[in-house]
């Protein structure tokens, strides 16, 4: 052990001859972030390198592992790939470098405003918005056209369920206990206009959750409804997002709520010959569903924002870098190499972009309508409440269900119960 | 392990000096035993001695190991457990004495999770302990040709690791990807429309199974090893008087292996009470299949709550010292003796 150790010593010391190395922690994809790293370093000209390091799969096992370690001080971690909700977290305790104000303002410039907020805690930017994720309304226009749906206006839930049960049909919707689940509640009370939390900077003692409102109840009674009347198919209290895609792919796919990612999935299914072209000539997509007659919804926002370690010893290095991996010409070749939308908004204008996803406005669209998800430092422990208690979906119940995630997130948050 | 059992053993250092004398050197211990004592005596106590001396040399870095990946860590979270503490509020950090264990107990949260992980190990071990033994009977008996063959297709299951086991299972009983519903369609209430990770006893059923599938080799592998130290004269003499196959294995192969039987039943059952590959992989605790290792998980790894988590994570360990216990106490399991030493 004490030979490996010092071997490693020895091999840190022979690296800094050469330009700094810097380490980016990213999320699983195509190929896409490791190829920005090389053109950043071919940019950089000899000012750093990027050394790209994977994460887990998971976006909790991402954030599990970046959490501990930057509690520990970590100082190889320079750049991080990470999922907005968790950016709380992580900027409350500071293991976030603090954005300089010049970048700051120049990133923040001509971003969709769904990114913005999320790159944003206690009024300052913490990280720099890089891609920009949010789900749309996907649809068989066979479907749609037999339900006698007029998709070029709005539509609302309750008409999805209405058609989903005279067309004898399935709902693609995502009700397996985890992250997505939360990411359904939370679009649903957006969008009923209410929040899953009302005070998202409050202490942990004193936060208080907006479930138990007409918001909460709405958004109870949508999905209590497709659970109990098995619209969203047997699968539904174990569907993630691949499930709700080969549902809506099969012979009873109607309608779908999802990310963007499903496009690239189903053209390349139909070029592996997995799918057949009629499949892919029916998908329509439509903003997210309405959950109150003509009031705008609030589609999920996701994605992935760019964070700079605390304990970098290469603070502004790293921010040069950064800037350089969010540019927006960089944002536009990963959304058509891998599939993420851009946060900026001028990379959906790019030709390139209008040609490998016709549906790009609507994307950009549904980004300045998106809601996201509670950002507190205590996200983690709100999101899991919430699946503890609104799983299965054929059990919530619009009367009781939010007063009980209400009573558990709260017991939680004051200490005195398990999760 | 006992000291009676092996007279040069662990045993031994402390013999060559009674406690009574207290004043007394060694050598004049010596002295006094080669005047007084018969002279083998203080012969053997030197071999003893020495013997023992040669037993810590071997075995001392072992120990010294021991201690520092078992003990220390146990202590750090007995001792991090009596503290509120957020990974990510470091500097929030209190001491609040045995209040997390409060917590604990008095949340229904722990007494489901440690009927659902009783549970598991029960049914597991038992299923487990019939098998295995009809497997290690099955290799006991094969003929030579066969054996190597036999064993190692046997052995296979526990040779892979849980994790990719679990995928396995969990892919095929899966209801997008499964095979499971349409091969045994034909078994009632199973069909196409059945999501077996939706309930908590068709969850349960799947997780069990896997755990059998990939942990019963390990038990027949023990019950093995206590067929072979069956004397087979007690066998033929027992055939020879006129005694059935079954009243041979009643009456003289099982109480002959009866320590091995104890040992393989307590290494299982504290392995089971540990589960966690399986539960994590398949429902993550969904459906009431929560167990005690993945609600420390959760608690320390995911939400960061070091004391909390330490809290639950000791009350694992004295579980499972209970159940080793209740083994070696109750049920007189005896170690040493598994080990052909008697």
């Amino acid at each position: 052990m004490l030979v490996l150790a010092s071997a490693g010593v020895v091999g840190a010391c022979g690296g800094e001859s050469g330009p700094p190395t810097l380490t980016w922690y990213t999320n699983p994809d195509d190929g896409g972030q490791a190829r920005i790293a090389e053109e950043c370093t071919q940019e950089a000209d000899g000012a750093y390198e990027i050394e790209v390091s994977v994460l887990p799969r998971d976006a909790s096992a991402q954030r599990e592992q970046l959490a501990r370690r930057l509690a520990a001080r970590d100082a190889s971690i320079d750049l991080m790939s990470l999922d907005p909700p968790f950016i709380p977290e992580l900027a409350e305790p500071g293991f976030l470098a603090p954005v300089p104000q010049d970048v700051a303002d120049r990133v923040s410039e001509g971003v969709v405003d769904g990114a913005l907020v999320g790159a944003t805690w206690r009024d300052e930017l913490v990280t720099l918005p890089f891609w920009a994720n949010t789900q749309l309304l996907w649809f068989r226009t066979s479907v749609a056209e037999g339900a006698g749906l007029d998709m070029s206006a709005p539509v609302t839930w309750d008409q999805l369920i209405e058609a989903a049960t005279t067309q004898d049909a399935y709902l693609g919707v995502q009700g397996t206990k985890a992250e997505s689940l939360t990411v359904w509640v939370n679009a649903l009370v957006e969008s009923a206009g209410g929040h899953v939390i009302e005070d998202p900077e409050a202490e942990a003692d004193d936060v208080a959750l907006g479930l138990e409102s007409e918001a909460g109840q709405e958004a109870a009674r949508i999905i209590g409804e497709i659970g109990s009347e098995g619209l969203g198919g047997p699968g539904l209290p174990t569907a993630d997002e691949n499930a709700s895609l080969t549902l809506f792919q099969g012979d009873r796919g109607s309608f779908m709520v999802n990310w963007p990612f499903v496009w690239r999935a189903m053209n390349a299914a139909v070029e592996d010959g997995a799918l057949d072209q009629a499949v892919l000539d029916d998908i329509g997509w439509a903003l997210y569903p309405q959950v109150l007659e003509g009031s705008e919804s609030r589609p999920p926002y996701g994605g992935i924002n760019i964070g700079v370690g605390a304990f970098s010893p290469d603070v502004d290095l790293a921010y040069q870098a950064a800037e350089c991996i969010v540019d927006p010409a960089k944002q536009a070749e990963y959304f058509v190499s891998d599939g993420n939308p851009p946060a900026a908004s001028a990379a959906y204008d790019d030709p390139e972009v209008q040609e490998a996803f016709p549906m790009a406005d609507v994307i950009r669209q549904s980004l300045e309508q998106a809601a996201p998800r509670p950002q507190t430092p205590y996200y983690n422990e709100v999101s899991t409440g919430l699946q503890e208690t609104w799983h299965p979906p054929s059990a919530v119940d619009p009367d009781a269900s939010p007063g009980r995630a209400t009573d558990l997130i709260i017991a939680v948050l004051r200490g005195e119960s398990l999760l | 392990m006992t000291a009676a059992s092996t007279p040069a053993g662990v045993g031994a250092p402390g013999s060559g000096k009674p406690s009574g004398q207290p004043g007394r050197t060694a050598q004049e211990e010596r002295a006094h035993r080669a005047r007084g004592g018969p002279r083998q005596d203080a012969e053997r106590s030197d071999r003893a001695r020495a013997e023992a001396r040669l037993g810590w040399y071997l075995a001392g870095p072992a120990f010294v190991v021991m201690l520092a990946v078992t003990a220390y860590p146990i202590l750090q979270a007995v001792y991090e457990s009596l503290f509120r503490f957020r990974l990510t509020a470091p500097d929030e950090r209190e001491f609040v004495g045995l209040e997390n264990y409060a917590t604990v107990l008095s949340d229904r949260v722990w007494w489901a999770d440690l009927g659902v992980t009783a549970f598991i190990t029960l049914v597991t071990v038992l299923v487990e302990l019939v098998l295995g033994f009809a497997l290690a009977l099955v290799m006991h008996r094969a003929v030579t040709q066969l054996r190597g063959l036999l064993r190692t297709a046997i052995l296979v299951p526990y040779g892979i690791i849980t994790v990719v086991s679990a995928f396995a299972w969990f892919y095929a009983f899966d209801i997008n990807s499964g095979f499971v519903n349409s091969w045994f369609s034909w078994v009632p209430g199973i069909d196409e429309d059945l999501n077996w990770f939706a309930g908590q006893g068709t969850s349960l059923v799947v997780i069990i199974a896997s755990e059998i599938w990939k942990t019963t080799p390990f038990i027949s592998l023990l019950l093995l090893a206590g067929l072979a130290q069956v004397p087979t004269e007690l066998e033929e003499a027992a055939e020879v008087d006129g005694a059935t196959w079954w009243q041979r294995l009643r009456r003289v192969v099982i109480p002959n292996m009866k320590a091995a039987i104890m040992v393989a039943v307590l290494f299982r059952a504290l392995d089971a009470f540990r589960i966690f590959d399986n539960v994590f992989i398949m429902t993550n605790g969904a459906n009431g299949t929560e167990v005690l290792s993945l609600l420390a998980y959760r608690t320390s790894i995911g939400r960061l709550e070091i004391g909390l988590g330490s809290a639950i994570s000791v009350l694992l360990f004295v579980c499972v010292i209970a159940i080793c216990f209740v083994a070696i106490k109750l049920f007189k399991v005896d170690l040493a003796g598994a080990r052909g030493e008697k």
